[in-house]
């Protein structure tokens, strides 16, 4: 039960994460993926990737305003979902889609700037997935945070790569933008001031604080 | 006495719009389609109430390369048809109950003779015939499709277009109360084509009314769309109401919202890539790998003339 109390974020966390690539693989096998498998695929695992790496941009936010110490912890495990998904997603699109033809792929895909950006966006998060376990983070001290700040950029290729595929109607896209201007605003030292002298958690901890000082 | 359900019981107009349609489709079709799975009752009648795909009609079961026809069931499930929705799996739900009778179209601007028809005149004045097509969207899927209905031209010459006329101008029913999609005020409705004069009067180009040897379901562009399979499917304007003979080259639907991406002309050609995606290969609806997309969807023999002289690089 303690066991319980200390992990049911993480254990919700997974749950999550996992219910898209069940309903994918059921939906699959009863061939509802609508009459094209291959683009409902690559269409779900893009958003499901999108919307997990905002999820994990979204953690420092959450932890500011609830002081909930134990919601970074799970920075790590969605940022590993997220990087499953891109990978499915980049895996469909390569595998499935062109049949591992790299001529085609060559042809069609490498003067196209969605498919770059989205290619990078997808390398940036491989490094971050496989350099997350903390024998990297002590291994690589200080520089393990610089490379980690790697996400932003992925978290913006991502969505251009979203944006620039939309046909004309680019209101979806706008709105990840949007999440993540949000989510960076955070990041900005004088809003992250504002929104600490307001939270209460925050201040009742100063004050438990102060209390122990003066004790 | 045999006893009929209630729900069983046809509506007399869509009865009566079915036998019109049957009419129509005529002699031709009645003696040399093959059934496939039909079911029908003992007089012949076919049944009421059963999906669409059930009874079906087609000459043969390919087109002229030999590829096999797109399922049924893709072809009424998988609709680009804003109208509607944006979803292609949301089309045939929400366009269940759009009402195709009654339903006029006025044919006019620089013509002679304007005509204005509903279709029960349309399908008796112009016989109906089988036309097996290639659909290259311009997403880079594609399908091939039993249309049903009859070439352009024909009515274009009963309309006895002026000197003046160099384009004819399509548009689609604006009815935001049936067509939910076009309560998003993001988009300017209604839907709008257009063809060069000569294009439209070339005999690949069809009005159809119908698919599988049946009248066209609301999702595919009921009661009448266009169908030009050598160029790119949002060229093939659905739900029509009007058609105008005119001078100046139409702003259709898409030119106005990405000038670059879509052209006016938006013949298939696997060399002019759109600008954010290769329009080189393709992927059959059914199919797992791609196949090379081929110069104006395979009716370069046909059609290739109609361009002689111009950059079609430039003229997309």
């Amino acid at each position: 039960m303690r066991w319980f109390r200390t992990y049911w974020l993480h254990v919700l966390t997974h749950i999550g994460a996992l219910i898209p690539l069940v309903l994918l693989f059921r939906d699959f096998t009863q061939n509802q993926l609508s009459a094209d498998p291959i683009k409902e695929i690559q269409l779900r695992t893009g958003s499901y990737a999108l919307i997990l790496l905002m999820l994990t941009l979204g953690c420092t936010p959450v932890y500011i305003i609830s002081g909930l110490k134990q919601v970074l912890q799970l920075r790590q495990l969605l940022g590993l979902y997220a990087t499953m998904y891109a990978g499915l997603h980049f895996f469909n699109f390569v595998g499935l889609d062109y049949g591992f033809d790299f001529a085609l792929i060559r042809e069609d895909i490498f003067e196209k700037r969605y498919a770059v950006v989205g290619f990078a966006a997808f390398l940036i998060l491989l490094a971050l997935a496989l350099t997350s376990a903390n024998w990297w983070r002590k291994r690589l001290g200080r520089n393990w945070k610089r490379l980690h700040r790697l996400i932003y950029a992925a978290a913006f290729l991502s969505i251009l790569h979203f944006l620039w595929q939309v046909k004309v109607d680019i209101r979806r896209p706008v709105i990840y933008v949007v999440i993540l201007a949000i989510l960076l605003a955070f990041r900005i030292p004088a809003i992250k001031e504002i929104v600490y002298s307001r939270s209460k958690w925050l201040k009742k901890r100063r004050d438990d604080n102060s209390q122990l000082d003066e004790a | 006495m045999i006893k009929v359900r209630s729900h069983e019981i046809t509506p007399e107009r869509i009865y009566i719009s079915r036998r019109k349609f049957m009419v129509g489709v005529g002699a031709l079709m009645a003696s040399t389609l093959i059934p496939i799975g039909c079911k029908r009752s003992e007089d012949g009648i076919l049944l009421p109430g059963t999906d669409f795909c059930e009874v079906t009609q087609v000459s043969r079961d390919t087109d002229e390369l030999g590829v096999k026809l797109t399922s049924c069931q893709a072809i009424i499930n998988y609709n680009n048809f804003y109208e509607f929705s944006e979803g292609k799996e949301d089309v045939a739900t929400l366009s269940r109950n759009f009402k195709t009778s009654p339903w006029t179209i006025k044919v006019g601007g620089l013509v002679s003779k304007p005509l204005t028809l509903d279709m029960d005149t349309l399908l008796r004045k112009y016989p109906q015939e089988e036309r097996i097509y290639r659909l290259r969207c311009v997403e880079a899927w594609s399908m091939v499709i039993p249309w049903v209905g009859f070439s352009l031209s024909k009515l274009l010459k009963d309309v006895e277009p002026t000197s003046q006329a160099k384009y004819v101008r399509f548009e689609t029913l604006l009815a935001p109360e049936q067509m939910p999609g076009q309560k998003d005020k993001f988009f300017d409705w209604p839907y709008v084509e257009g063809l060069r004069l000569d294009e439209a009067m070339h005999n690949l180009t069809i009005l159809a009314t119908g698919l599988y040897g049946k009248p066209l379901p609301p999702q595919d562009g009921a009661p009448v769309r266009l169908v030009v399979p050598w160029k790119y499917g949002f060229k093939y304007i659905k739900s029509i109401v009007k058609i105008d003979l005119v001078t100046e080259m139409p702003v259709s639907f898409w030119m106005k919202y990405a000038p670059q991406e879509y052209g006016f002309y938006a013949n298939v050609n696997p060399d002019v890539t759109h600008p954010r995606w290769s329009q080189s290969s393709e992927r059959r609806i059914g199919e797992i790998n791609r196949i090379k997309t081929l110069p104006f969807n395979g009716y370069a023999d046909e059609v290739a003339h109609l361009y002689t002289g111009m950059d079609l690089g430039k003229f997309y």
